[in-house]
């Protein structure tokens, strides 16, 4: 049997290394000879190490051909008429060697595909897939019960917000549902934890079970206006998203008496964010889509009764409202089949950093990080020793190698390991990467992301900054390292909001799990240098200076700028009149 | 902030971020007399204005180059050697972070993930995405768009 269908990869990674192209040369070439094949530009398809990633069905199985490129659309086009396997641009596996079908490849093999289904397979802009594929049936099913039946129904799946902190959606559903008034429904799509684009991916991949599981929320808990915050830096999601909106408007299933409903309004309205992680916490995302500055304030009063204008108001996760549109269509059973008691479900998670095969994948819950790391992402790079997993991004803490095989992806398994589920964002790191200056990282980009607010967090992780740095240069003392346990410990306890609250997490985690990486930088005082007044200034030391930190004019004594200096020593080796001296 | 929450609805309608995006959109930037006509439209004190227009990274306060070099510093980047990117585009476009090259060609501005972790390191300039960018290739990214001024000059 010949091939039937070829999907071209529309990820944000594909896109970028021109699948716009090959989809192009893909749909020339299909007609030109004369195929009866359908040519799709799909969301993503996972596998961003090895894209562009281009998708033949053929014989009932799915044949996947990696590091696509225009020109190859011939070469894929005549196998396909051909009906064989083109063999140079298949995925080729480090062991087992060429792997041409999708079912073989252990980055797929181990995956469940629950609320990523459609990403990949279907055209995001065009709703005919959507409904082709059992899109809207969880709203109809939802639009013959009642609202609290549908409540109920989430309840009983035990579904868990995909944001993070992971509380139970039903749950949350029911508090707002008991308010009174105008009440208003959000979609959190302000993924700003560095490290993570799931959202992203099913926004660009699935954006219509995004729109049908708030319009599912709309209908329980009796809502007629929700906005969807995307981040500024999306703009495609933005793009692929209204594009939703308007297709399930003409449809019918947004706006006025909604599936033939008499009186069931609903509309959806994207907000752009403007560029702030705080703005992923709940009440600073209301403060930011009133259009002010995105500052949070003390709970309660929780948003489902002080909410946008002070309207009730109810906030869900991207992910959350998409699980909700399978969960409605196949019943909370098939969604508790996969993962654990506690944690029912998958969860989608980011593999980056050192990994072999960087990517989107869903996981059931309950799965060990050891699997994810070595299953499904092929191991570390460059056949380096894996050193630890970070979970949830700059909150989130360190997992050491060690323990991957005990600690699994629930949200019980993880906070015990001293670490945060978080939105799903995983870095893998290697035996190069320090962790003191992993901690580093975070810190700096939790301290500038601060609102500065509350005085914990403003001055707290300033502080905390500060102290790393010191570390880090190998200048601090022992108390240095005492005093920035405790100041992380008050910053956690007294912090507003989650921000400041798990900003110290990588830090007190990698203290824990590698606290010889710091007495490490403590105790190995590296030497000062300095420059004395036998310096003729010959320039040689500032000309050799790796980092450029040495100064001064010509025939002049050159200085040393301290905060710049890595301890090298070149300078001190290579000064011909010995003006440099060392200060241990 | 208050001048806003005190009237609910009318918020609605003018929206200070979304007002703020209007006027980058069209110039850029935000020019400093259209942030005081937001401000007596709206009635809501200038200062307030300038509080939300410096809290957020995607306003900019000052005309930015032809060109805006940004660079991924998000923790998949970081690993990947987007420190080293970095360094290359200061030395070779001769520039500092948030600041306008001599030549008024580039402005260089560190971002917070780009969500293609996957392609990390990544760069972009007008938007177009660079992936996976090696030390070595940053001259040529860079000469695309220095030629291309002259073309046009």
């Amino acid at each position: 049997m010949k091939a039937n269908k070829i999907t071209v990869c529309g990820g944000g990674s594909c896109r970028s290394q021109k699948s716009d192209s090959i989809f192009k040369n893909l749909k020339k070439e299909v007609k030109a000879a004369k195929l009866d094949v359908t040519v799709e530009h799909t969301g993503c398809h996972g596998m961003c190490e090895v894209g562009p990633l281009v998708v033949v069905g053929q014989n009932k199985k799915e044949i996947l051909y990696t590091k696509v490129t225009a020109e190859d659309a011939k070469d894929i086009v005549n196998s396909a008429k051909k009906g064989t396997i083109l063999k140079r641009l298949i995925f080729e596996h480090e062991e087992d060697g060429h792997q041409a079908y999708v079912e073989d490849i252990d980055f797929y093999k181990y995956q469940t595909r629950y609320v990523m289904r459609r990403t990949g397979q279907i055209d995001p802009y065009k709703i005919k897939h959507y409904l082709g594929t059992g899109g809207f049936e969880g709203l109809k099913l939802a639009l013959v019960m009642k609202p609290e039946e549908v409540i109920a129904m989430v309840k009983e799946s035990n579904l868990r917000g995909r944001g993070g902190a992971g509380f139970n959606t039903g749950m949350k559903w029911s508090f707002i549902a008991r308010e009174e008034g105008e009440r208003i429904l959000i979609a959190n799509a302000d993924e700003g934890d560095p490290g993570s684009f799931m959202d992203r991916t099913l926004m660009e991949g699935d954006p219509f079970a995004v729109i049908e599981g708030m319009t599912i929320a709309a209908w329980a808990v009796g809502s007629e206006k929700a906005h969807i915050y995307v981040r500024a830096e999306y703009p495609d999601s933005i793009k692929t998203l209204t594009n939703a909106i308007n297709e399930a408007k003409k449809e019918g299933f947004l706006g006025k008496n909604i599936c033939g409903i008499k009186g069931f309004n609903f509309d959806i309205e994207i907000f752009e964010g403007a560029g702030a992680f705080i703005c992923g916490e709940e009440t600073a995302l209301i403060s930011s889509l009133e259009g002010k500055r995105g500052m949070p304030r003390p709970k309660p009063p929780f948003p489902a009764q002080n909410g946008v204008y002070g309207k009730p108001t109810n906030i869900n996760n991207v992910k959350t409202y998409a699980y909700v549109s399978h969960i409605l269509r196949e019943g909370p059973e098939s969604f508790k089949q996969y993962g654990t008691e506690k944690s029912p479900g998958t969860a989608v998670l980011c593999l980056t950093g050192k990994i072999k095969h960087t990517g989107v994948v869903e996981v059931p819950m309950g799965i060990s990080l050891h699997d994810i790391v070595y299953k499904i992402g092929g191991g570390i790079r460059n056949n380096k020793k894996l050193k630890a997993v970070l979970t949830g991004g700059p909150s989130g803490g360190c997992i050491p190698a060690d323990k991957i095989k005990e600690v699994t992806v629930d949200y019980e398994s993880i906070t015990a390991a001293g670490s945060i589920m978080g939105s799903g964002g995983m870095l893998i790191l290697d035996e190069d990467d320090n962790m003191v200056e992993i901690a580093n990282f975070f810190v700096e980009f939790t301290k500038s992301e601060s609102c500065g607010k509350c005085t914990p967090c403003r001055e707290g992780t300033y502080r905390m900054y500060e102290l790393l740095q010191k570390i880090s240069k190998h200048k601090a003392k022992q108390e240095d390292l005492d005093n920035l346990k405790v100041l992380a410990k008050y910053i956690q306890e007294n912090s507003l909001c989650g921000l400041g609250q798990s900003a110290p997490n990588p830090v007190l985690t990698t203290i824990k799990h590698f606290g010889n990486e710091y007495d490490d930088k403590i105790k190995n005082k590296k030497p000062t240098y300095f420059i004395t007044e036998s310096c003729t200034g010959c320039g040689l030391c500032a000309k050799k200076c790796p980092v450029q930190c040495i100064s001064g004019k010509i025939k002049q004594q050159h200085t040393i700028d301290q905060s710049k200096c890595i301890h090298c020593g070149i300078c001190y080796k290579v000064c011909p009149t010995k003006a440099i001296i060392i200060e241990k | 902030m208050e001048g806003c929450s005190q009237n609910g609805s009318s918020c609605n309608k003018a929206n200070v971020v979304v007002e703020l995006q209007k006027i980058q959109e069209k110039h850029g930037y935000l020019p400093r007399a259209e942030l005081v006509k937001v401000s007596r439209r709206l009635k809501i004190p200038a200062v307030h204005i300038y509080g939300v227009a410096t809290f957020y990274s995607q306003f900019k306060l000052e005309q930015p180059a032809k060109y805006i070099i940004s660079v991924c510093e998000g923790t998949a980047c970081h690993v990947r050697g987007s420190v080293e990117l970095l360094n290359e585009i200061k030395k070779q476009a001769d520039i500092v972070p948030s600041e306008t090259s001599e030549d008024g060609l580039f402005t260089l501005e560190i971002v917070r993930c780009l969500g293609l972790c996957a392609s990390a390191p990544v760069m972009t300039v007008n938007g177009k995405i660079y992936s996976k960018v090696k030390k070595e290739e940053v001259k040529d990214i860079l000469a695309e768009y220095k030629k291309s001024k002259k073309v046009k000059a």
